[in-house]
């Protein structure tokens, strides 16, 4: 299967496997922020080594979940395991074993690259003689050897974003959470940024928690769990879940969408979802089926293309409604509007 | 056995053991001493800031100084022997010291608004070593800031003496720890720089007025003395001025009278000045850690 999306590399062929041992163990996860449930009782595995995709619109619950996780925000019921320590009882200790990339920069510009690296390898106890060698192979990882000494406001957007996870790794953390690591970054920084993470991966088998609202990202990772209204609606790899959509996704545009809508129900008896102006019509076989449409609708048929499914076919197909349609609705919105009164800043 | 590398990058380095166990967690001392070398690299970087904000204390003893000692001649009370100009050196000492201790407090808000007072937060250290390493990194700053001045001194007729100097360094920096401590106090509840800047303006005027810095707290009315007793600059600069003045020839008992704070007639001692700095001090690091504690 190749990719859709330039620029990016192949997906591996092989995942890796699971050698048994969760990093993170998540049960019944509620987070409440007054009458509003951000978070409505998660269920989660993350397995040693894997890179863990959390994907779902804006106000899912993402950003909340990733909070509780890291010891940022306390949860209101259920409990968290992040690296074999209870993030409720013992925060200080999941703290020290757990990397960190926010969503928004989190570096101080006045200093260098190097010294904002020395700053975090002191703060979290890198012993003194691996701190140099590790700073230049955290740096190395992250395609960044080059800039140890450059101040950071010289920096790009993509190459802040690649220190900050190359000062997530620094400390050697079980688990490295990145919370939207390549939002509001162009394609080819974004695709650079994974090239790192992989790399990170395949150098030090750190775990890789990320949420993101990308589908193209969330085809990167090992296993994805797709989270909307605060619950996880599907969980497995990318490959299984579009699975769960049909063989092929037809896309048609057409003069009269809702009268195509029934149509295409009456005449083939499958269902035509709505989306940004086009239908999305799952088939066993799209090849086979578009001329077949264009010659019994009444309407006229503008366009057609027959694709693979995507993921953003499985989160249509289960929440009914688009991810990239950020618009969201009023109670997603609120929800975040609730998260960011009762967060941290 | 089938931990399988992505395609085309096996690890070239053997595959770290399953459990990691963490670093040592560093020790308080160690942690302070993080947060306030950063303060100092960014300070030490500044050299602008560094120099404008040597401007005002310069502005005020060299125009304000100069124009009212030629105005009001000998008449504001000081202790014969004193020209106006060497009172006011140590004044504009401690004021160089209040404003920047006080400001410093600000790279709390800007840490906060540019996003590194997460990283702070997060990483596992106590949160009370995060109030003293930024009280300490402004402290230092203040603390340059007030030396710095020194070399004014003989400009306007102040004569040091080696004794005197090295009384008004630990001085100096008492002072700007208690009041950085007091800036990082407000600033841990801040959410704009322009509420910042404007509480502080608000507090930092009163604080220099009543401080003893423009003129002797003795013979001041009574509402005002009382306000006086409340003003923690006002306690580090009647011994700061005690240094300062000590080459000048007038013993520091005969400048105290004038310009010590009092009590009735009961002028207070140098020695009890820096101990009730030092608790105000106290309080404000108190108040200062509870603050970022309660900030996540």
């Amino acid at each position: 299967m190749s990719r859709e999306t330039p620029g990016y590399p192949p997906i591996p062929e092989t995942r890796p496997a699971h050698d048994g041992r969760d990093v993170i163990t998540v049960r019944g996860l509620v987070k409440r922020y007054g009458d509003l449930e951000a978070v409505r009782g998660i269920d989660l595995d993350v397995h040693h080594g894997e890179i863990f995709g959390f994907l779902g619109p804006n106000g899912a619950g993402k950003t909340t979940t990733i909070s509780v996780l890291c010891t940022l925000a306390e949860a209101s019921a259920g409990t968290a395991i992040v690296a074999g320590r209870d993030v409720a009882s013992d925060a200080d200790e999941v703290r020290a074993r757990i990397g960190l990339v926010f969503q928004d920069p989190s570096l101080d510009d006045q200093l260098t690259a190097y010294e904002n690296l020395m700053f975090h390898a002191r703060i979290y106890g890198v012993p003194r003689a691996a701190r140099r060698q590790r700073i230049d192979s955290c740096l190395q990882t992250v395609g960044l050897a080059g800039r140890a000494a450059a101040p950071v406001k010289t920096f790009s957007g993509g190459m802040k974003r690649r220190l900050e996870v190359a000062r997530g790794i620094l400390h050697a953390p079980e688990v490295l959470f990145l919370d939207e690591p390549t939002q509001g970054l162009d394609p080819q920084t974004r695709a650079r940024v994974w090239d790192h993470l992989r790399e990170v991966r395949a150098r030090t088998r750190t775990t890789i928690f990320m949420t993101t609202h990308y589908m193209e990202e969330a085809e990167w990772c090992d296993r994805i769990a797709i989270i909307d209204h605060g619950r996880i609606v599907a969980l497995g790899t990318p490959e299984e879940l579009k699975a769960q959509v049909g063989g092929d996704v037809v896309v048609l545009s057409t003069d009269d969408n809702a009268r195509a809508t029934a149509e295409v129900m009456q005449r083939f008896g499958v269902e035509a979802r709505k989306d940004n102006g086009t239908l999305r019509i799952e088939v066993p076989d799209g090849a086979d089926f578009v001329p077949q449409v264009v010659r019994s609708l009444s309407v006229t048929v503008k366009t057609a293309t027959v694709r693979r499914p995507s993921l953003d076919d499985v989160f249509l197909k289960l929440t009914g409604r688009a991810i990239r349609d950020e618009s969201a609705d009023g109670r997603a919105q609120l929800r975040m509007f609730a998260r960011r009164r009762g967060g941290h800043r | 056995m089938s931990l399988a590398a992505p395609a085309g990058s096996t690890p070239t380095t053997p595959a770290a053991p399953a459990t990691r166990p963490a670093h040592a967690r560093v020790s308080l001392i160690q942690a302070i001493l993080v947060i306030w070398h950063r303060d100092v690299i960014r300070f030490s970087r500044d050299r602008t800031r560094l120099l404008v904000s040597l401007a005002q204390p310069l502005l005020y003893l060299l125009v304000f100084g100069v124009g009212l000692s030629a105005s009001l001649g000998s008449g504001l009370g000081l202790p014969p022997g004193v020209t106006y100009l060497q009172y006011m050196c140590p004044g504009v000492m401690g004021m160089a010291v209040l404003f920047t201790a006080m400001f410093s407090a600000m790279s709390v808000v800007w840490d906060r608004e540019f996003g590194f007072l997460r990283e702070i937060l997060v990483a596992p250290i106590k949160r009370s070593a995060v109030a003293v390493g930024k009280a300490l990194g402004g402290a230092t700053q203040a603390m340059v800031q007030g030396v710095l001045l020194l070399a004014f001194a003989p400009v306007v007729g102040v004569k040091l003496s080696l004794l005197g100097v090295l009384e008004l360094v630990p001085l100096l920096f008492v002072l700007a720890f208690a009041l950085t401590s007091l800036g990082v106090a407000l600033a841990a509840r801040m959410k704009s720089m322009q509420a910042f800047q404007s509480v502080m303006t608000l507090l930092v005027m009163p604080m220099f007025f009543l401080s003893g810095a423009l003129f002797p707290l003795s013979n001041l009315p009574g509402w005002m003395t009382v306000l006086t007793w409340l003003d923690p600059v006002a306690y580090g600069m009647a011994p700061i001025r005690a240094a300062v003045l000590d080459g000048a020839g007038v013993p520091a008992a005969v400048l105290d009278r004038f310009t010590g704070i009092t009590l009735g007639s009961y002028t207070m001692p140098a020695t009890l000045d820096i101990a009730v700095l030092s608790a105000f001090g106290a309080v404000f690091l108190g108040i200062a850690m509870r603050a970022l504690r309660r900030r996540g």
